[in-house]
């Protein structure tokens, strides 16, 4: 039985075609992955859906339990029980729990609310999802893992008849994912329908039940997983429009003399100072090397780069940085850049870029020394340099003038990544320096690093996608709970292996 | 195509020309309105000297909300500054020069001790200096002891209410103040032409030729204009020259030097400036100071034009300085604005209370029209915004 189906779906801006002829059929009772490149139009599909685009705003139509529906706003679709968790959580991080689950949609009488009978409900709620905590617990004090329960607590609360997930997992650890997963098959087993939309292929083959694949604003294939045998090729394949030989560049390391290290590092928390975030790790990296750093959100791993990148995170900061067997200073972030260390943050929008700002005046940030000449900008240089990498790093935009907020993830991530290569680092650390970025530009960033191993930098790469790191790294550390727990090179190691490392670490 | 392109220069450049637009607009509207009234020489000099204090403290506050912060303290410090010139030149009778370096001292120390929270405490912006704005309120009555302190020597009231000197003596009209005028038209065109000639070299993307050409030309148009007018008075005011070179200066800084940008950064994401190696909380700390600086050169300005030191100076002229630049095109929420801009807002601003006042508007209604006016431009602004 059909639940949902989508027929003809068009959607233009400003003359742009955003989706073009989109069908998209839901059964009742199944979980329907929608997969695609960033910019493929997938979130759009789902703003067509959920109301956010109201009908007369697009063409064709939408039928959902047999009827056709024309949705004047979100309000609309969630009356007939379409429900949508955007990946940007919609929680507010001061109200608690049972708040936000209720947030505009009170328990209340004229107006007073009836907070008992909140706090039941939200108990009740809060089981169905299998999330353990008091109702009164505040957002900001749980993790993004149950924070993403709690919005689906959220959505079962308001009678859900099909639960849109739009990258549920992109912020979440593999033991979060798989609980959240395994919720997805319960809420299904209720007849609860699911779309989700994940670029983790993995995943979407542990749950999907349908896989629909859209390129360039139309949709170019269903799967139907349950009468077929899908591999992810096959998808991956029908996502960027041609084989992919192989996800991972070849190469040939050429690995010299030690030049990075890092030894005895501690950091405290910048909050609570008598925690410690990061356990005495010792690190080196080698000329031409790319190191991997494998372990699970909330391992410290990012703590680790960012205290080492200028004391950004934590405090009373202690443990050695070398250059070449000299001990460096680097306590401020221009004192590490000038010696020649690089941080890419793994949250491109909240610490990578200045997002009004162009593709030009992003690139030159980090060294305006570069193209100024006594404070003054030679603007025909810095022009050159933007455009030099624009070329270099095939970054899709009209022109270097364009907003960085208007490009997709990829390009985003390689505005940032040319900041810092403009920075001439030697020492290159990339924190999930493909987070949310489709198939076809990670393939493009993984080239980048090994060109940048091959020229001899050495770069120390912070991932929580295991086959990445298994697919470049010539040595991969494994870091839990603020520790270096293992260490394999690139030959050795194996997704089993690295997560035997964490798990035994965290029981001994 | 090369309308279609010209059509979409256009729209992106909307804002910009769109403010040059309106105030001439505005100033046809006054001028039919009160039947030429407003370009007089005698008015039109008027408009300088009455504006000149609100665009010099425009510059500074387009900075600081650049940064993405505010600055409610500039009327009182306005206000301090005036009663301690006058304290110290009327009461102690010190001469102009060592009083005048005095305050300004006063002023940047005053930014300093609220950039001071602003920038490196986490402050916000707005309650320190809200604080600010009662501190040296009070201070300034404090100083004057309630009182109206004057007149000040006549050597300090020519930075207000003096002319450059007219070297070559005309009998109707002052020629070295036209002359200035054009000389400063022909090294606007000089300069758009070499930086114009640079964006080619380097392949850039420049905006067309007709707009160009137009642009310059109807900037040069008022520049000479403007000082034929202001010739056929008294001249060009001192106090025009050092608005100028004012306004010349922080838009260099803005939009060609390093500094300038870093500034922008620290407003646009202050996280990501950091994480690039801007000193973001030191840039805060500057534009407060220099904030305090200008505000200091106003209160002169100001102090010096009243010929008197009176505790209600300044009051208010916060309102009129933060308006200027939203009108202007700065972002609220940081990031966001430009020099030129926030002087066209000033003057918009200006031209109004000015044009209003020879109508006969009383100031009941000055207000109103003023703020629905402000609400206006950035209604305009977020409208469009929300468009594309």
């Amino acid at each position: 039985m059909t639940l949902l189906e989508m027929r003809g779906i068009t959607k233009r801006f400003h003359g742009v075609t955003a989706l073009s002829d989109v069908n998209l059929a839901v059964r009742a009772g199944e979980i329907h992955a929608v997969v695609g490149e960033n910019g493929a139009g997938k979130s759009t599909l789902m703003k067509v859906l959920s109301g956010v685009y109201p009908h007369g705003d697009y063409e064709g139509a939408i039928h959902f339990e047999g009827g056709e529906r024309r949705f004047r706003g979100i309000a609309d679709s969630e009356h007939a029980g379409i429900i949508i968790i955007h990946q940007e959580l919609a929680l507010v991080p001061l109200l608690s729990i049972a708040e936000n689950i209720f947030l505009g949609n009170e328990t209340a009488r004229f107006g007073v609310i009836d907070w008992f009978a909140a706090y039941a409900r939200t108990q009740a709620l809060l089981r169905k999802v299998g999330l353990n905590e008091r109702p009164d617990t505040l957002i900001t004090d749980i993790g993004v893992g149950k924070q993403q329960l709690v919005e689906i607590a959220k959505a079962l609360s308001k009678e859900v008849k099909l639960l849109i997930l739009d990258e549920p997992t992109a912020s979440l650890n593999e033991t979060d994912s798989d609980a959240l997963l395994a919720l997805l098959l319960d809420l299904k087993a209720h007849g609860i329908a699911c779309i989700l939309i994940s670029h983790k292929l993995n995943e979407v083959a542990k749950v999907a039940d349908t896989i629909t694949v859209i390129r360039d604003g139309s949709t170019v294939r269903s799967f139907d997983c349950r009468s077929e045998t899908v591999s992810e090729d096959q998808v991956i394949q029908a996502m960027v429009g041609r084989e992919m030989a192989d996800r991972y560049p070849k190469r040939t390391p050429d690995i010299g003399d030690t030049v990075f290290e890092i030894r005895d590092w501690h950091v405290h928390h910048p909050e609570h100072a008598d925690r410690l975030v990061v356990k005495g790790v010792n690190l080196l990296a080698r000329r031409g090397e790319i190191v991997g750093i494998a372990g699970l959100m909330g391992a410290g791993r990012t703590e680790l780069a960012m205290s080492v990148f200028g004391r950004s995170y934590g405090r009373r900061i202690s443990g050695q940085v070398l250059l070449h067997g000299r001990e460096v200073d680097v306590g401020t972030v221009r004192k590490a850049v000038a010696h020649g260390i690089a941080y890419v943050t793994e949250d491109r929008k909240g610490y990578g870029l200045v997002l009004d700002d162009d593709i030009q005046r992003n690139t030159t940030l980090a060294n305006l020394a570069g193209v100024s000449r006594v404070g003054v900008i030679d603007s025909g240089r810095e022009f050159a340099v933007a455009s030099g990498y624009r070329e270099q790093l095939h970054i899709r935009c009209t022109s270097v003038f364009q907003p960085v907020v208007n490009l997709s993830g990829g390009n985003q991530q390689k505005v940032v990544l040319a900041k810092w290569l403009f920075a001439n680092p030697e020492v290159l650390m990339l924190d999930e320096p493909t987070r949310g970025i489709d198939v076809g530009a990670k393939f493009e960033i993984y080239s980048l690093m090994a060109e940048l191993a091959a020229a001899g930098k050495c770069i120390v790469m912070i991932s929580s996608e295991m086959p990445e790191l298994l697919g470049l790294c010539d040595r991969i550390y494994v870091m839990n709970e603020g520790r270096f727990v293992g260490e394999f090179t690139g030959a050795e190691a194996s997704q089993e292996k690295i997560m035997r490392a964490i798990v035994t670490a965290g029981a001994a | 195509m090369a309308m279609a392109e010209h059509g979409s220069f256009l729209k992106n450049n909307l804002r910009d020309y769109g403010m040059l637009i309106s105030l001439v607009a505005i100033m046809a509207f006054f001028q039919v309105m009160t039947d030429g009234t407003l370009l007089e020489p005698l008015n039109l000099t008027n408009l300088v000297l009455q504006n000149s204090y609100i665009v010099i403290m425009a510059l500074g506050m387009l900075l600081v909300i650049v940064a993405g912060h505010i600055d409610l303290s500039v009327g009182s410090v306005v206000g301090f500054v005036g009663a301690l010139a006058a304290v110290l030149m009327v009461q102690y009778e010190w001469h102009f020069v060592p009083a005048t370096l005095v305050c300004l001292l006063a002023g940047a120390a005053i930014g300093a001790a609220q950039g001071w929270f602003v920038a490196f405490f986490g402050i916000p912006s707005f309650i320190v200096t809200l604080a600010g704005m009662l501190v040296f309120k009070g201070l300034s009555l404090a100083l004057l002891q309630g009182q109206s302190v004057g007149p000040f020597p006549p050597t300090f009231q020519l930075l207000s209410s003096g002319f450059i000197p007219d070297w070559l003596a005309g009998e109707s009209l002052r020629t070295t103040s036209l002359l200035a005028g054009i000389g400063v038209a022909l090294a606007l065109i000089v300069a758009t032409l070499r930086q114009r000639a640079n964006q080619l070299r380097h392949g850039m993307a420049t905006e067309p030729t007709p707009f160009f050409v137009a642009k310059t030309a109807v900037f040069v148009a008022i520049i000479v204009a403007f000082s034929w007018k202001l010739a056929s008075y008294k001249g060009l005011p001192n106090v025009l020259i050092i608005m100028t070179l004012l306004m010349l200066f922080y838009d260099f800084v803005t939009t060609r030097t390093t500094v300038g940008r870093r500034i922008y950064a620290v407003g646009g994401n202050e996280k990501a400036a950091r994480l690039s190696g801007v000193k973001t909380q030191w840039l805060s700390f500057a534009t407060f100071v220099n904030m305090g600086v200008l505000a200091a050169v106003a209160g002169l300005v100001f102090a010096a034009r009243l010929n008197t030191a009176t505790p209600k100076a300044g009051t208010g002229f916060e309102l009129d300085v933060i308006a200027a630049c939203f009108i202007g095109g700065a972002s609220a929420s940081g990031g966001v604005g430009k020099v030129l801009g926030a002087v066209i807002g000033a003057f918009v601003m200006g031209v109004m209370n000015n044009g209003m006042s020879i109508l006969g508007i009383g100031i009941d209604y000055q207000q109103v029209i003023k703020g629905l006016v402000l609400l206006a431009a950035v209604f305009v602004d977020v409208y469009n915004k929300s468009k594309t």
